[in-house]
This record gives structure tokens, C-alpha cells and sequence, in this order.
């Protein structure tokens, strides 16, 4: 314990303190827009909006070189192509039923490989690993506020709108018969998706963000029967993950990013392998 | 299943003439003492005494023709239901009514209004088995969602709370106010979505299948309580079960493409040959006969 008090106080360590510190806030966006995607089963929606993050990355990267625009950061493409995709991946699954698998797959892997082509012609070497798989090197007191500012903006809009919101999750159609704009509601809540996406691209990156997003809900979810509790319980859930890992990885000398998402796929399966056991027994006696 | 395929082109040229008669039929019938809002917009501003007028709707996905010429009213205070098979149009019908679908060509009106400007008056039952089974909400969380509305403030009030435990009582759901959605029964269910839908006060009721996916038993208590709210609410729902529904039901909207009404005394088995076309068994028992779920070959 003084070990790590010690190394957590330590200067040199100043990046994984930041690491840390967005870890713990971040799980509080991840938390509630983790609940959300979950119930709302829209995983898939939120793959393909963080893999089209990438295309934003490159833009950006490839803008900032060639036209020496050196305020745009890679993190802003992120953000405006992750809206871009959400709104349209949520404009699809509205009005394109049928189609609605193959055209977010298509946005998936073209984002992906918008940006590849855009670092392609952007002039230098760039190391694209640590938008994949994340970097905790890369983490300044910058993005502290960032995170901040987004937890605030995501737990003020869940506290105005939550009956609205759990309305529309459950029964969209029955949402719209109440006056509400169930759209308007669900484009809004892609957007949230997008923005806390790109939040954690930092440390776990744009492949495997996606996991942590839903893997705490999941497990949270095993063990509640109301939204808030839930949400409540997968941002305690989050926070663990993104502790423990960052710890592995620090301790070991894993990358952070892999080691988070590997604890948090494990404490799933055992979640629901347990569950699976108990009803054998429950049904066998 | 082959049989519930009748060609179309024979119903529309049976069927085509008679929609008129019973459409004008069934304007004699009573209002209902509830309600006392005027109809604005019309000529004459007298409370509409239909509570859905649908004249001439045409209805197509795309390229696919669902509704045609559909001609249909249904008046105040009455039980009728919906009844055709699988893919003849009965959702697509019940879709249009609430406003989530603009019918091609033709009018729609709900108590004079169109649908969407009259969503406040309709209550909504959905199949339950639309609704994602391990979502986390409690009895008490889904009878909530009938109170909210444009324009008024996300947290509900005492009055709310209080309106969403009367209408489970009216249920008799109230003593699981606390239990998770999906621990009920199919038939618990249905009682909460439809406790849901009695929250926002309506005048009309609608029902999508709520006799699909239930036992016999809860079906009886089913419509024990709808023929109470039947005193004060229209009820319209769509069902494919036809010979069940025939005791408490006082009118039956046949729809296969096109629309006919029948009152349920005329109910027999050239009408039910008719919706369902061609060869099927019937077995007639109890005043009811079912044409699913009783075959024998």
C-alpha cells in the first residue's frame, strides 16, 4: 500500500496518475452511456462509431501537415467524424430496417480505412498503435478537463431526462404515441455515445473502447432491476476495470489498454458462467 | 399455413361493396357518455360521434400493397376487433390508426382529429414480445411511462405515481409494483402494458395480439377487465384469434388486404371461410370456434 502511495506521489509517475485520474472520471460517462447501449442494444452501433473515429483522426493528422493548421489535434477529427457516424448510423436504424446491419458495417470499416489513407498521404511517420490500442503516455491534465466537462455535461442530461430516456429505450414507439420525440432522443443519445467514446480512445483505444463501454453495464445488469441502479453499479464496475488494468499493465509491464479490457471480458464470463451454474443446480434440485 | 394465403383479387371483388352498408349501419349506433371536448376545424363543431373514421385508405410498403380502399368507423363506446391473417394488414392497420404510418391516399380521424394531433385520447397496448425481455425496469417504472407527455417536467409528481397505481389496480397488478418486468407472467405482462396505457386517461384503447402468447386463464381475466373499461372507453384490438373473442366483442373488423365490418351475431363459418379463405376444419365448441391452434387432419 505504501508502494503505491509512494509511486502514485512519485514525479516521474505524473502520466499514470493522469492516467489513473481520467480512468476513475471517465467511468462515470462510461457508466451511464455504457448502460444505455446495453439496454438499448445498440452495441453494434457504438463498434462502428468508434471505428469511423479513425477516419476523423487521420483527417485531421493529415490537415494539420499538409495545411499546417497546427490547432486542429487528432482528437477533434475524432470527435467530429464519431458524431458524423453517430448521426448517421442512427438515421439508418431508423429509416432503413432491412439494410440497417450491412450499412453500419459499411461505415465501420470505411471509417477505418478513411483513415489509414489519410495517414498514407500525410507526409512523416506517425505510430497509429497508440490510437488503436491506446497510449496512457499520450494523456495530459488537458484531457482531465475534458473529461470533466463531459461527465458533467452526460450525468446533468440523465438527470433532466431520465424517464424520457428509459421511455424510449424500452418502447420507442410507445415513447412517440406519448409526445415524445423518440428520434430526436435516440440520435441525441449516439451523439452522448460518440463523445464518451472518443474519451477513452486515449487509453484503451478506438478497437477495443467498444468493450469497455459495454462490459461493465453487462455486468452490471446481471445484478439490478432498474436503470439507475445499473448505471450506479457499472460505474463502479468501470472504475475497477480501469484501476485494475492500469495496475497490471504498470506492474508487469503489459500495455494498459489490453490488460483493462482483459479484466473486464474475464469478470463478464465468470459473471455469467456462475449465473449459468447456479440455475443448473437451482433447476437440478 | 397455405390456407391463410387466399388470393386477394377474389376478396377485393367480394368484399368491395360492402363496407358502405355496414359503414352506414353502424352511425346509428349510441355515444358513449364519456368525453366532452368539441371537434374543432369541422363545420359543424359537434362532438364526433365515430370514435375512428378511416375513409378510402390506401396503404403500401414501398412497392408492396398492404390496405386498399379502406373504409371503416368505428363509433364511440364500442369492442370491435381486428381480425385477418397473418400479413394481412391488421398491424399496418393498427399502425395507421395510431399515426406511426401516413396511409398513400385517404383519411384517418380519431374523435374528428387525425391521429397524431389525437395521440392523447389513444391509449396503446403493444405485444409484449416486441419489448427486450432483460430490460431493468420494475411494474411501477413501465405503468410510469403513460404519465409522460409534451411539455411537462421529466420527474414524475405524486399525482402521477398515484394515477399509475390506480390504473394497476384496475389490473389487479398492484401488489407487484416492486418486481422486475420480465420475472411476470405473459399475461402479468400484458395487464402492466395495458395499466400503462390506462395511466394517460384514454378514450380509446388499443389492443396489438393480447390474446397471442397467454393461457386460457389469464385470457378469461383479460377480458373480464377489458369488458369493464368497455363501460367507459372505446376498445379496438387486433387479433388473429378470432372464434375467442366473439362473446365479449360486439363488433368484428375483418381485414385481409381490404376492410369489412360484421357485428358478432353473423358470425359463422362462411364468414371465417371468407377472411381466411378456402380449405380450413373449423370445430365449433363452447358458442366459439377457433381456426387455429384446433385443426385436425
Amino acid at each position: 500500500m505504501t508502494d503505491l502511495i509512494q509511486i502514485l506521489t512519485h514525479p516521474d509517475y505524473q502520466f499514470l496518475r493522469n492516467a489513473l485520474i481520467v480512468g476513475l472520471l471517465a467511468s462515470i460517462s462510461f457508466g451511464i452511456i455504457g448502460t444505455y447501449v446495453v439496454t438499448k442494444r445498440i452495441s453494434y452501433l457504438a463498434g462502428a462509431i468508434s471505428h469511423s473515429a479513425f477516419g476523423g483522426i487521420g483527417a485531421a493528422l493529415y490537415l494539420n501537415r499538409t495545411y499546417g493548421l497546427s490547432w486542429l489535434d487528432p482528437m477533434m477529427g475524432a470527435v467530429v467524424s464519431a458524431l458524423a457516424a453517430a448521426i448517421i448510423t442512427g438515421l439508418v436504424s431508423i429509416y432503413a430496417r432491412e439494410r440497417e446491419d450491412t450499412v453500419i458495417g459499411a461505415i465501420w470499416s470505411v471509417g477505418m480505412a478513411a483513415g489509414l489513407i489519410f495517414i498514407d498521404l500525410t507526409p512523416g511517420y506517425f505510430e497509429i498503435s497508440s490510437f488503436l490500442f491506446g497510449d496512457i503516455l499520450l494523456i495530459s491534465s488537458k484531457d482531465i478537463i475534458m473529461v470533466l466537462v463531459l461527465d458533467t455535461f452526460i450525468v446533468a442530461t440523465t438527470l433532466l431526462f431520465y424517464n424520457r430516456l428509459l421511455a424510449v429505450c424500452f418502447d420507442d414507439e410507445f415513447a412517440t404515441l406519448r409526445g415524445i420525440n423518440a428520434h430526436g432522443y435516440y440520435i441525441f443519445l449516439l451523439c452522448l455515445t460518440a463523445l464518451t467514446i472518443v474519451l477513452l480512445v486515449r487509453i484503451v483505444g478506438i478497437v477495443m473502447v467498444i468493450a469497455l463501454l459495454t462490459l461493465p453495464a453487462a455486468v452490471a445488469g446481471k445484478f439490478t432491476t432498474r436503470m439507475w441502479k445499473m448505471m450506479l453499479l457499472s460505474i463502479f464496475f468501470c472504475m475497477a476495470f480501469n484501476t485494475a488494468g492500469l495496475g497490471l499493465g504498470f506492474f508487469q509491464g503489459l500495455s494498459s489498454g489490453p490488460s483493462i479490457i482483459i479484466i473486464a471480458g474475464l469478470t463478464y464470463l465468470m459473471v455469467i458462467s456462475l449465473q449459468k451454474f447456479k440455475e443448473l443446480i437451482k433447476n437440478r434440485s | 399455413m397455405g390456407y391463410l394465403l387466399y388470393p386477394p383479387k377474389n376478396i377485393v371483388h367480394h368484399w368491395g361493396k360492402i363496407p358502405k352498408k355496414w359503414g352506414g349501419n353502424s352511425s346509428k349506433c349510441k355515444l358513449s357518455k364519456k368525453g366532452s371536448q368539441l371537434s374543432s376545424g369541422t363545420i359543424n363543431s359537434v362532438e364526433p360521434t365515430q370514435a375512428v373514421e378511416i375513409k378510402n385508405v390506401s396503404f403500401a410498403y414501398q412497392q408492396r400493397k398492404v390496405l386498399r380502399d379502406v373504409n371503416l368507423s368505428v363509433p364511440r363506446g364500442d369492442f370491435a376487433t381486428i381480425v385477418g391473417p397473418n400479413g394481412g394488414g391488421k398491424t399496418t392497420l393498427l399502425k395507421l390508426l395510431l399515426g406511426l404510418l401516413k396511409p398513400n391516399s385517404g383519411t384517418i380521424r380519431i374523435f374528428g382529429k387525425p391521429p397524431e394531433k389525437n395521440r392523447c385520447k389513444i391509449g396503446y397496448m403493444p405485444q409484449y414480445s416486441h419489448l427486450d425481455m432483460q430490460f431493468p425496469v420494475t411494474v411501477m417504472d413501465v405503468a410510469l411511462m403513460g404519465r409522460l407527455g409534451k411539455g411537462r417536467w421529466d420527474r414524475y409528481s405524486a399525482l402521477d405515481k398515484n394515477a399509475a397505481a390506480t390504473a394497476l389496480g384496475e389490473v389487479k397488478m398492484d401488489t407487484f409494483k416492486k418486481t422486475h418486468f420480465n420475472a411476470l407472467s405473459g399475461g402479468q405482462k400484458q395487464r402492466v402494458l395495458i395499466a400503462r396505457a390506462l395511466c394517460s386517461e384514454p378514450e380509446l384503447l388499443l389492443l396489438d395480439e393480447p390474446t397471442s402468447n397467454i393461457d386460457q386463464e389469464s385470457e378469461k381475466d383479460l377480458f373480464k377487465i377489458l369488458k369493464r373499461l368497455n363501460q367507459r372507453m372505446t376498445i379496438l384490438l387486433v387479433s388473429h384469434d378470432l372464434g375467442f373473442t366473439s362473446q365479449v366483442v360486439k363488433s368484428v373488423i375483418c381485414v385481409n388486404r381490404q376492410v369489412v365490418i360484421h357485428p358478432t351475431t353473423t358470425i359463422d363459418g362462411t364468414m371465417i371461410k371468407d377472411i381466411y379463405g378456402g380449405d380450413l376444419k373449423m370445430i365449433r365448441h363452447d358458442h366459439r370456434c377457433c381456426e387455429m391452434g384446433h385443426l385436425h387432419d
